[in-house]
């Protein structure tokens, strides 16, 4: 091997420091040569390093009696009875996305999809958290466009449905558009397969996508601020084919039913390096290849080139000595060639080989475990104080509480998202018991009398303003949806998107936000098992709002007793599960109205919390409640109408008045207040008085409001009506809101 | 009954197909490898879903090269009973076993949705047990949808009965906020001139239980049951077993 000369430029163009740099001199005894640099380059990249954020995710709960599989693998995994586990991970596409829409997000499906099958578990649900600018950007627009086929494109075509999600926007994404996507799939509890490679002399395989010169320094990347140098970026954006990953799904959950196979891992970011070293590492073992023997799209690619390239749907697998020809037939049936490209060795070494010339030979260990790892300084930024200042007063007297409500229901927030996962196959594989938008993510698992509920959440405007606060409020939110599809939360993944790590005031949020995530998880039980971090999320210096996602996934005991949003028959009782506050920061109302960011977070107590889950569980479990929906963006007010919507039916409430709300705004806080930890849940009358029984011995506030019926959104607060339409013009204005701003058929004034 | 179901690669409502089949009707049913040169002793043979090599070209328009194709031409000659759904619809048009073509949505947007799709005729192996005017809560879910013949071949459809299912409002009215697709005619589903194969873009497999939000789809298979009774001898059929999983909600 001869050196390369390592000057700064190049350094640089790797986004390797000085200091690492010396580091990797240190682990090698030696100066490395550019394809060693480029290894390392990408290994130590935020993206698969998560070398800013690994001293905090450490704090989170990852254990717990149903934790078949914690962070570490390509996903984590639960039992879910029945000698099944439930295997789910998400994960962030932002950055290509924002590069090319379609591709970017295409590929970001292709990738957490491999990441499930991986594991030896069909995929079954695809779920995704998505953040835009506003709408009224015709760039955003395109964007959103982009991302929303590529979905589609990429998740219909390979048959797993995409059975729900959410989507919000704020200024702060126009340039920087999050694209985080979750998958679960279903394998035996036994029958769980790592990303391991073991045994000296078993077979090291390559299938799937022959590599190209796509997506090289992707990780890298994705570990950068965007700047004005954008559109030379786009080359490391990859393409995908749905159709490729199809077969190499089928063929490896085929492969996987024999006992050959030692480990498997697919190439995602940092391709063939990050699976050669990852699973060597993983298994106290060395890897050797010859990247001669790589099934290679284009002629004259050096071994740098091989392996760093991002080429998607490749596999890296480790076969059983003596099995290889058994699974070169499976792969043949499915028409994809599985070339040996190596095999296991025993000194923990990435030995690289060119036409049996060595190129690049680094111990596996220092790639992974042994990468640099960041305790960065933090610094609690100067915007906080300033912002959680909300002086109602000085709003003014408030709008009319019905202008406020059908704004409120035609903000892109809110308003129905008919328009987008109409784009997605959501009912392949026939189990979605709940269609997109009509709760939470419900699908039955076949052959067992179960159901799987999932959600994936988060608020940001309420990070912003408290990320501690704010990220307890979405791992609330996002388990109190399962709960009220009657789903017992057992386990999560979480996708934390940030700014700059290297800014004090962004790791500050990162490191409040994890704090406040581990917390509210603790106190939930809520295990989370695995995740992903994008960092970097800037354009031009700016930030986007600290958006860590979570995904929750539930357990229903009974599949037959989902529990919906939408209210189900005339006369049934409408009645509140918990209390609202004067809590109008970081709401809807502050934000639509005032265009603001502005307030304290609403107070959420855990405890509470845990307490109205339960009985949100329980009500579902012995088919007490007819529909229950959480009350998040928008209020109780937007609450009720969406329980109304997709019905036919209408509502009568009389809410309670809320205490301490400065006069002329004791209306508004009452209808559209944000507090956490309400449900509306409606139940034949007949029932209502089990319902407060159970409420009170759960230690949960239970209001009756009113009942279903009519055809209008009747609300009363202490019985002085405030807001009396018609249910279906505002379900007009809720239907049509996004897709207006996308059908060019509007009129031009 | 025995049902075969070829799987194409890249077939993906194969599974649900074949639930329904066995899971739903307790009947006989076997996946079929596109490459294989035989199908058993189906009596019945369902194209399903999908994307089949990836529709990179035209949808359908590889997959009718496959081996299986062969034999599926054979037994639809010989009069028995092919259904197409979807992509199976697609692979039927490109084979040249039914007529006409499949243009993208004219919204050029893959749709997903549960729509009304009303029962044209009857006298087909897979509407035989529907009511004349049936309307079924069924869903969609494809990006090429539009069916496309020319004027006299449409013409010819329509003189032959050969329209099985159309686009319809709730109410069984055919207007064009029914069609999601901007085919000729609000035409959902096709057969040939022998009647015994059809093709349609909804999924009946996907409305075969309340659980998934509609059992409309369950009168194509029960007529595929019927059919099977009055062409042979009752015995040699399983008794069709409720669904377990059949609920109300």
């Amino acid at each position: 091997m001869t050196p390369d000369p390592i000057t700064d430029s190049v350094l640089q163009r790797h986004g390797v420091t000085r200091d690492e740099y010396a580091r990797i001199v240190t682990m090698l005894g030696r100066e490395p040569n550019l394809t060693e640099l480029g290894i390392f380059s990408v290994m130590w990249s935020e993206h698969c390093s998560y070398k800013s954020s690994r001293v905090h995710l450490k704090t989170l709960p990852t254990t717990g009696r149903r934790v078949l599989q914690g962070p570490g693998e390509n996903a984590g995994a639960v039992d879910i009875g029945d000698g099944l586990a439930a295997v789910f991970k998400i994960e962030s596409h932002n950055h290509p996305s924002f590069i090319e829409p379609y591709q970017g997000a295409a590929t970001g499906v292709g990738g957490i999809i491999r990441d499930i099958f991986t594991m030896g578990a069909r995929p079954i649900a695809l779920l995704n958290s998505l953040r835009f600018g506003p709408l009224d950007d015709p760039l955003v627009r395109r964007t959103m466009s982009g991302v929303v086929a590529g979905i589609g494109g990429y998740g219909n075509s390979i048959g797993i449905p995409t059975v729900g999600g959410e989507i919000g926007f704020d200024r702060s994404y126009s340039g920087n558009p999050l694209v985080n996507v979750f998958c679960l799939g279903i394998s035996r509890a036994d029958g769980i397969i790592k990303g391991t490679a073991s045994g000296v002399g078993n077979a090291v395989y390559y299938v799937g996508a022959k590599t190209g010169r796509d997506g090289i320094h992707g990780a890298t990347m994705a570990s950068a601020e965007f700047d004005d140098t954008l559109n030379e970026k786009r080359p490391a954006v990859q393409v995908g084919d749905p159709f490729m990953e199809k077969l190499l799904l089928e063929a490896c959950l085929e492969v996987m039913k024999t006992d050959a196979l030692v480990g498997i891992q697919d190439m995602g970011a940092a391709g063939l390096t990050c699976s050669t070293c990852e699973m060597g590492s993983r298994g106290g073992a060395g890897v050797e290849i010859d990247v001669a023997r790589v099934p290679q799209r284009e002629t004259g690619m050096t071994p740098y080139e091989i392996m760093l390239s991002e080429s998607q749907e490749r596999m890296l697998l480790v076969v059983k000595k003596g099995r290889e020809a058994e699974v070169e037939q499976i792969f043949d049936k499915w028409d994809l060639h599985a070339v040996q490209i190596g095999e296991v060795t025993s000194d923990g070494r990435l030995r690289v080989k060119d036409h049996g010339q060595v190129v690049a030979d680094i111990p596996n260990k220092s790639l992974t475990d042994e990468a640099p790892m960041y305790r960065r300084p933090i610094a609690k930024p100067s915007y906080i104080d300033a912002a959680q200042q909300l002086n109602l007063d000085a709003l003014g007297a408030p709008p009319a509480p019905r202008d406020v409500f059908r704004r409120l229901l035609a903000s892109p927030g809110i308003a129905s998202k008919r328009w987008v996962y109409r784009q997605y196959d959501h009912m392949v594989r026939t189990n979605t018991l709940l269609l997109p938008g009509m709760g939470a993510a419900a699908v039955r698992v076949k052959g067992t009398s179960r159901a799987l509920a999932m959600s994936v959440d988060c608020n940001g405007r309420f990070v912003y303003l408290d990320p501690f606060v704010g990220a307890q409020l979405a791992v609330a939110e996002a388990s109190r949806n399962v709960a009220c599809a009657g789903g017992l939360p057992i386990g999560a993944t979480n996708c934390l998107n940030f700014g700059n790590p290297e800014k004090p005031e962004i790791m500050w949020q990162f490191a409040r936000a994890v704090e406040g995530m581990g917390a509210a998880c603790r106190a939930l039980d809520i295990p989370i098992t695995g995740g992903n971090v994008s960092l970097y999320n800037e354009t031009d210096g700016s930030g986007v709002l600290p958006t860590p996602v979570i995904g929750v996934v539930g357990l229903v005991e009974n599949a037959e007793r989902i529990v919906g949003r939408t209210f189900r028959s005339e006369g049934d009782i409408v009645i509140l599960l918990g209390e609202t506050r004067n809590e109008l920061g970081g709401s809807e109302f502050v934000h639509v109205v005032h265009d603001q960011i502005r307030g304290v977070p609403p107070r959420l107590d855990l405890v509470r919390e845990a307490s109205l889950q339960r009985l949100l569980v329980d009500c579902a479990a012995t088919g007490l409640i007819r529909s229950a929906h959480d009350c998040a963006e928008g209020g109780i007010a937007v609450t009720l109408a969406e329980c109304c919507f997709d019905t036919k039916l209408g509502v009568s409430v009389d809410l309670a008045a809320v205490p301490d709300t400065p006069s002329p705004y004791g209306d508004t806080a009452a209808l559209f207040a944000e507090s956490a930890s309400r449900v509306v849940v409606s139940v034949a009358p007949a029932q209502v008085t089990a319902l407060l029984a159970m409420s009170a011995s759960a230690g949960v506030p239970a209001r009756q409001l009113g009942r279903v019926g009519g055809s209008r959104i009747q609300i009363a607060v202490k019985g002085r009506p405030v807001i009396d339409e018609g249910a279906a013009d505002m379900e007009r204005i809720w239907a049509t809101a996004i897709e207006s701003w996308f059908e060019q058929r509007r009129a031009i004034a | 009954m025995k049902f075969a179901i070829v799987v194409f690669p890249g077939s993906n409502c194969d599974h649900d197909t074949y639930h329904v089949a066995k899971e739903v009707l307790g009947q006989d049913a076997e996946l079929v490898w596109h490459k294989d040169r035989s199908l058993g002793r189906a009596d019945v043979v369902i194209l399903p879903g999908g994307f089949a090599h990836g529709d990179y070209l035209r949808t359908g328009a590889i997959a009718r090269f496959s081996p299986i194709m062969q034999e599926v031409s054979t037994f639809a000659a010989a009069g028995g009973p092919v259904l197409g759904i979807c992509n199976g619809f697609q692979v039927l048009l490109e084979a040249g076993l039914l007529p006409g073509a499949m243009l993208r949505n004219r919204s050029l947007k893959f749709r997903c949705e549960f729509l009304h799709a009303r029962v044209e005729q009857t006298d087909t192996p897979f509407t035989l047990a529907c009511r004349p005017g049936e309307i079924l809560r069924i869903p969609i879910a494809h990006g090429d949808g539009n069916y496309y013949a020319e004027p006299d071949v449409i013409a010819r459809l329509e003189r032959n009965r050969q329209v099985i299912f159309r686009y319809v409002s709730a109410d069984g009215e055919v207007t064009d906020d029914a069609n999601p697709n901007g085919s000729v005619n609000n035409i959902a589903g096709i057969c040939n001139e022998m009647r015994n194969v059809v093709g349609l873009m909804p999924h009946p497999e996907r409305a075969c239980e309340l659980a998934v939000g509609s059992a409309d789809g369950l009168s194509v298979f029960r007529s595929i049951l019927k059919w099977g009774r009055e062409s042979f001898n009752e015995d040699t059929f399983t008794t069709m077993t409720a669904s377990s999983t059949v609920f109300n909600k």
